[in-house]
């Protein structure tokens, strides 16, 4: 299909299908405007309502009512899983803005007034001694695998990192009738317990960690103890666990390992939406620091599903100019955020995590650098020229938030393509090249 | 129920029945693959963030090379190289 572009034309464009994305294009569509909202995954949801499509009967209740309210948009909402979007630009004048990427091994454009960006989060990863033998997942990395149709039945596995993802994921583990061994969180119990007195406000979100917690009370949830080393012959058989004090050896068949979640900011960057604190800067309608381009959900500061679908629908309908009908939801996620400062606070990752990190631990995964070579550099710029870490396929994605934690280095570099794509994709994005296009107005 | 049903797929040259209806990664996984690809110094490497972030789960999927099997439904007759094999 190379030489090909598709062409969407459309009211609002929306980055991202999970829960801020899917509110954002329903309120969209009730304001009878048109949008069209993209994803990478084969299916919407995010991450938290990621489903096998055969399984959808198995979503939260809100989750299918979501969904559902999302079908009956209709054509208002054209739907484009399995596209990744690599460029946003801003036309000229009053032109709106073009989006630009690639869906089944064809170039696609999309052009449109508005964007809404709610393009969710990742994992913070801090590498430790055999972080990179397969086996050791990410948390979330585990929870997405599990979702997406592995079955860990049978097998031992332990979970381990920070924050209040580990609960679900160890109930989630449990419930597939893994033997999950350990249940390890960095933070110290007083920490943990400060946080859970302060949900006391919050008795639904108390009584969901109480339910995750009776999914796999038969494993020993411990504070303050983290993993220092993986080992194992082409597959994790065995982490050493630490509580700073004494290392003890468990033989597993999987590691879940991961220390929160950062937002995923690049094309926000791409346009030049003004950051702070790591997150997308937004005014009380969901606007960013590019008038016409709107955030919502994790980009805009981590925050879960409820800040996420507030947030979605906020920039759904300020961005079809129905900032009044918005009012009420602006209190209610005010109110949300507020609760989830506390959070950032009690799980804030260890000073002796640095450490894990030794000047032999690959860092840079894409690219097999180790810690001591980057380490040497003054910058990630100076790294990158040096020792090519953070040039590889991810782009940074994984190291760059390691080395924010090691070296208080920001990564904040982007560049288009933000992801690799084929080369016909790139020919055909280039400007000026003449081509065939296949116009869908929606 | 579906899930026992399974799909056949050519990983490295030889016939693999996998689950039907999960991504790629998921199958793969699943069926005891380790080796998604070899790393710049030869490594294994298997998924680890399993939402398209991480680029650990990228192999040859019907001869289109660097495709990220942690976003790809598996599909009946999908012939795939992993790292396993030299390329």
């Amino acid at each position: 299909m190379s030489g090909v572009s598709e062409l969407y034309v459309t009211d609002v464009a929306i980055i991202g299908a999970g829960p801020a994305g899917i509110a954002a294009a329903v309120r969209v569509a009730e304001s009878g405007k048109r949008a069209v909202l993209v994803d990478e995954a084969p299916n919407v949801g995010g991450q938290i309502w990621r489903h096998r499509v055969d399984m959808a009967h198995k979503l939260p209740g809100a989750a299918r009512r979501w969904i559902e309210r999302l079908r009956s948009a209709g054509t208002a909402v054209t739907i484009l899983t399995g596209t990744s979007i690599i460029d946003v630009r801003q036309e000229g004048g009053d032109s709106g803005f073009t989006l630009s990427g690639e869906r089944e091994h064809t170039h696609c454009l999309v052009r449109a007034k508005n964007v809404i960006m709610a393009t969710g989060a990742r994992e913070r990863w801090i590498p430790f001694p055999g972080w990179t033998l397969p086996g050791v997942f990410g948390v979330g990395g585990a929870q997405a695998l599990l979702k997406a149709g592995v079955s860990f039945t049978g097998k031992r596995v332990i979970v381990a990192g920070t924050g209040p993802l580990l609960l679900p994921v160890a109930a989630a583990m449990a419930h597939d009738r893994a033997r999950v061994l350990l249940v390890a969180e960095q933070a110290p119990s007083a920490a943990v317990a400060s946080f859970a007195l302060g949900l006391w406000r919050k008795p639904t979100a108390l009584a969901q960690a109480a339910r995750y917690r009776a999914a796999f009370r038969g494993t020993p949830y411990r504070m303050g103890q983290w993993i220092t080393a993986a080992r194992g012959d082409g597959h994790v058989e065995e982490v050493d666990v630490t509580d700073g004090r004494t290392t003890r050896t468990i033989a597993c068949d999987a590691a879940a390992v991961g220390y929160g979640l950062v937002p995923n900011l690049e094309l926000a960057r791409v346009l030049g939406c003004e950051i702070a604190s790591g997150a997308v800067r937004v005014d009380a309608r969901q606007q960013t620091s590019c008038a016409g381009v709107y955030s919502a959900g994790e980009i805009a500061g981590v925050a879960g599903v409820d800040v996420a679908l507030t947030e979605g629908e906020i920039a759904g309908l300020c961005a079809t100019g129905r900032s009044a009908v918005a009012r009420r939801l602006m209190a209610r996620r005010d109110g949300l955020r507020k609760s989830i400062a506390r959070m950032d606070r009690a799980f804030t990752p260890r000073e002796e995590l640095r450490s894990l990190t030794t000047a032999e631990t690959i860092v840079c995964r894409c690219e097999d650098v180790a810690f001591g070579a980057i380490a040497r550099a003054r910058s990630s710029r100076q790294a990158k020229l040096y020792t090519r870490a953070g040039m590889g396929p991810c782009q940074g994605r994984v190291c760059g938030a390691s080395l924010e934690f090691l070296l208080g280095w920001s990564s904040d570099a982007v560049r288009v393509p933000t992801e690799p794509v084929l080369m016909s994709t790139l020919m055909n994005g280039l400007p000026n090249t003449s081509r065939p296009i296949t116009e869908t107005r929606t | 129920m579906s899930a026992r049903e399974t799909v056949r797929i050519v990983v490295d040259g030889e016939e693999l029945e996998v689950k039907k209806g999960v991504t790629l990664a998921a199958a793969l996984l699943d069926a005891g693959v380790y080796v998604f690809r070899r790393s710049v110094h030869g490594d294994p490497r298997a998924p680890l963030c399993g939402m398209g972030i991480c680029q650990e789960c990228r192999m040859t999927i019907d001869n289109v090379a660097h495709r990220r099997s942690c976003l790809i439904t598996v599909m009946p007759g999908m012939v795939v190289s992993t790292g396993q094999v030299s390329p």
